[in-house]
């Protein structure tokens, strides 16, 4: 495992920078000297079979897993140059500029309008007018407003599953953070409601650095620029997804994209 | 294939678990069927009666309600049919409740002028507005005098009123009856459907918003209403925030390992412990403890009189919250723990700190949890007597805990109690027939209290629920 096939970025166009990021869980190893660097404003998947690693990965991004008891991490994160696992960070400003959205749709039990203006209330913006304008603008952004936008005082829990993902994207985005975590965001939605996200994804990349985790390669090969393929808590190859699933380096990789595993 | 037979067809467990079902029914309406005949069947207009005796018994006729009808094993051998007479007239002549053998009645008659008077003391007077043996014409003219003027004088305040009411035995005799020691009169014989009803509905409305007299055997039961009410209504506004935040600790805060798992036992046990030890901690630790030095820091120049060391409102509510304080962490605690954790990460994850996550996504999603261990205090900490007994409650306070004057709720003041007082009808009446009716009718009051603020929870907690509900699921 030398020479893993792997890409860097210049510093300014880096936005995560990974140095032999190991995590285990009560002493078991779910991550394994992991180090690459993920570009800005680019969409980067991460791949593997499940188990491999890749929510670890995505959660160690906003330290999400700081709940988690007998958790270790070891290794180097660095958020634009800023070192993002010192002890002295406040997690709740790197969650604030690290977004993420979860595999299951999880609005919170409020209407429609609550749950995007959640994080902006909590950040201190009360003015109405105000949180309108950015409650519109976060669900314009996530391709949500027209369908939502006559019944924003009903319950979140009242839209469908599609709708809900959307949802949960438009709270993130509405407290503009710089880079967006999407664990299997549509693996528990229809095709229908996926293909929206993954169009979505497209227009967001735009604004945001996006890390999006999948199993489904289809979906890695259409709305990511690179792909990183994760193999039992290792990162086996990491390049342009093109060249990842036209011409893999890696043995391992190799296998997993024809279907020999996973 | 064949369809399974037996007890492995589940036929047995579901009539088993119906057949439990129907039984638990059956009980409370029977319970409350119970309360409410014996209790609420008191207030109703009883018809009253001349009875005449056989002259070999030389007894005298009496006006009496019939009360209730019995057989007895005689110690010669043989039974005998006995009727319990209700003869009131506790102060000419007791007793007010006698047995009389069915063999020696020889006549009862429903007089018109008979009439039953409601006393300011000794109880019921029966009685009679017109001598028996006067001409018909005479008496009805002499009883319909008589009533007019007792309804005038019922129409001014006793202390306004002057006269005496002439109220004459089945036997002829006369006695004066002073206008002002008259509370309420009917003439049950003379009065139809409606009269009655009204009658009814006017003394059960006494009953709750009065206060008892002659040593709580009559008049109402305000007090020891209020008193409940109250206390439970200060418990629970200590017992609810103490719980929840003692169940946010263990829940969200505590790390999961083994002395949470003890602390978790602790308190279930707690929930086990008999509740006249609590009764007992609460006056060792609140009244004498606690009031005590009260009494020494701040009210130094009454000692040794006591203000806060002697049992009082104060100290029975937070006894009580105690012993009702395991059962509200064990809702809390479990409506927590159904939280999904997916709401505490979104929370999380959009930068919110863990308070701000329990303020503002887990406390309203506890909301119907924590008032489901409401009710279950509540329905515990209003039934409870035992306890009460040593930390304040009493058989009559003079005063009621919230009144006009500063500082209107008097948290150091002694109060009633239905449940005590219950106790009290029953146990320490110096009359129990006269007392017997008001121990049902308390009890169900007591039931129907406890219900009616388990129903005001309950409903919230609806609302609660409801507010955002998936439709779907
Ligand atoms: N909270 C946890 N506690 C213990 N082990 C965990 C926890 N989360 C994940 N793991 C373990 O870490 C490894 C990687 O899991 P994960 O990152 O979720 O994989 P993926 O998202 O690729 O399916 C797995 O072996 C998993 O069992
Ligand atoms: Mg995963």
């Amino acid at each position: 495992m030398t020479d893993i096939p792997t890409l860097t970025f210049d510093p300014a166009d880096t936005c995560l920078n990974v140095e032999q990021l190991s995590v285990s869980y009560d002493g078991k190893a779910a991550l394994r000297e992991v180090s690459l660097t993920v570009p800005r404003h680019r969409v980067t998947a991460f791949i593997g079979p499940s188990g491999c690693g890749k929510s670890t990965l995505l959660r160690s991004f906003n330290r999400m897993n700081d709940l988690i008891r007998g958790v270790e991490v070891t290794g180097h994160i660095q958020l634009f140059g800023e070192d993002i696992l010192a002890p002295e960070v406040d997690v709740t400003v790197l969650r604030r500029r690290i977004g993420m959205v979860f595999q299951q749709p999880n609005p919170f039990p409020m209407s429609v309008f609550d749950n995007v203006a959640y994080g902006l209330r909590l950040q201190g913006l009360s003015d109405q007018r105000a949180l309108e304008r950015e409650v519109e603008w976060a669900l314009r952004s996530a391709a949500l407003w027209d369908e939502v936008k006559d019944r924003l005082e009903a319950s979140a829990l009242t839209l469908s599953g599609g709708q809900q993902q959307r949802l949960v994207i438009a709270r993130a985005i509405a407290i503009r953070p710089e880079v967006l975590l999407l664990d299997e965001p549509a693996s528990a939605l229809d095709p229908i409601s996926t293909l929206k996200i993954e169009e979505l994804i497209g227009q967001l990349a735009e604004a945001y650095s996006i890390i999006v985790v999948t199993h489904n390669m289809q979906q890695a090969a259409r709305v990511s620029d690179y792909t990183a393929f994760l193999y039992l808590g290792e990162l086996v190859e990491f390049s342009a997804t093109d060249d990842l699933f036209t011409r893999p380096q890696a043995r391992q990789t190799e296998d997993y994209i024809t279907g020999r595993y996973g | 294939m064949k369809t399974p037979s037996g007890w492995r067809s589940g036929d047995g467990a579901l009539w088993l678990s119906t057949g439990a079902v129907t039984l638990t029914l059956l009980l409370t309406v029977t319970l409350l069927v119970l309360l409410g005949r014996v209790g609420f069947g008191h207030f109703w207009p009883e018809p009253l009666a001349t009875f005449t005796f056989d002259p070999a018994t030389g007894q005298p006729p009496v006006v009496a309600a019939r009360r209730e009808h019995s057989t007895f094993a005689l110690a010669e051998g043989g039974m005998e049919a006995r009727t319990l007479l209700r003869t009131g007239n506790r102060d000419t002549a007791p007793p007010d409740f006698r047995w009389v053998a069915d063999a020696s009645l020889r006549s009862a008659r429903f007089d018109p002028a008979a009439i039953e008077l409601e006393r300011r003391s000794w109880g019921p007077a029966l009685g009679l507005l017109a001598p028996p043996e006067a001409p018909a014409a005479d008496r009805a003219a002499l009883a319909a005098r008589q009533w007019a003027r007792l309804e005038g004088a019922l129409t001014l305040p006793p202390q306004a009123r002057s006269g005496t009411l002439t109220l004459y035995g089945a036997d002829g005799s006369a006695r004066p009856l002073p206008l002002a020691e008259v509370v309420r009169a009917w003439r049950p014989n003379a009065m139809n459907l409606q009269d009655k009803l009204s009658l009814y509905f006017s003394r059960i409305g006494a009953f709750i918003s009065e206060p008892p007299r002659e040593a709580n055997t009559e008049g109402g039961i305000f007090p020891a209403l209020f008193g409940t009410v109250l206390m439970v209504m200060l418990m629970t506004v200590v017992v609810t925030p103490v719980g929840v935040v003692a169940a946010l600790y263990l829940h969200e805060y505590a790390p999961q390992g083994p002395l949470t798992q003890m602390l978790r036992i602790a308190v279930n046990n707690l929930a086990g412990v008999p509740s006249i030890v609590y009764g007992v901690f609460g006056l060792g630790f609140f009244v004498y403890l606690v009031g005590g030095s009260l009494d020494r820091a701040f009210f130094a120049d009454t000692l040794p009189a006591p203000t806060f060391g002697t049992p009082g409102l104060l100290w029975a509510s937070l006894t009580l919250a105690l012993l009702t304080l395991p059962v509200m962490i064990v809702a809390t605690e479990e409506g927590l723990s159904r939280i999904p954790r997916q709401l505490r990460e979104a929370s999380l994850a959009l930068g919110a700190t863990r308070f701000e996550t329990i303020r503002h996504i887990i406390l309203p999603q506890a909301l119907p949890a924590v008032l489901t261990g409401v009710i279950l205090a509540v329905a515990r900490g209003a039934g409870e007597v035992a306890p009460l007994m040593l930390v304040g409650v009493v058989k009559l306070a003079p005063e009621l805990p919230l009144d006009g004057t500063f500082p209107f709720l008097h948290l150091d003041r002694q109060f009633m109690h239905l449940g005590f007082h219950i106790y009290d009808l029953a146990f320490q009446s110096p009359n129990v027939e006269a007392a017997r009716p008001l121990v049902y009718a308390s009890a169900l009051l007591l039931v129907l209290m406890i219900v009616l603020l388990n129903l005001g929870a309950v409903l919230l907690r609806a609302y609660l629920r409801g507010r955002h509900r998936d439709p779907l699921g």
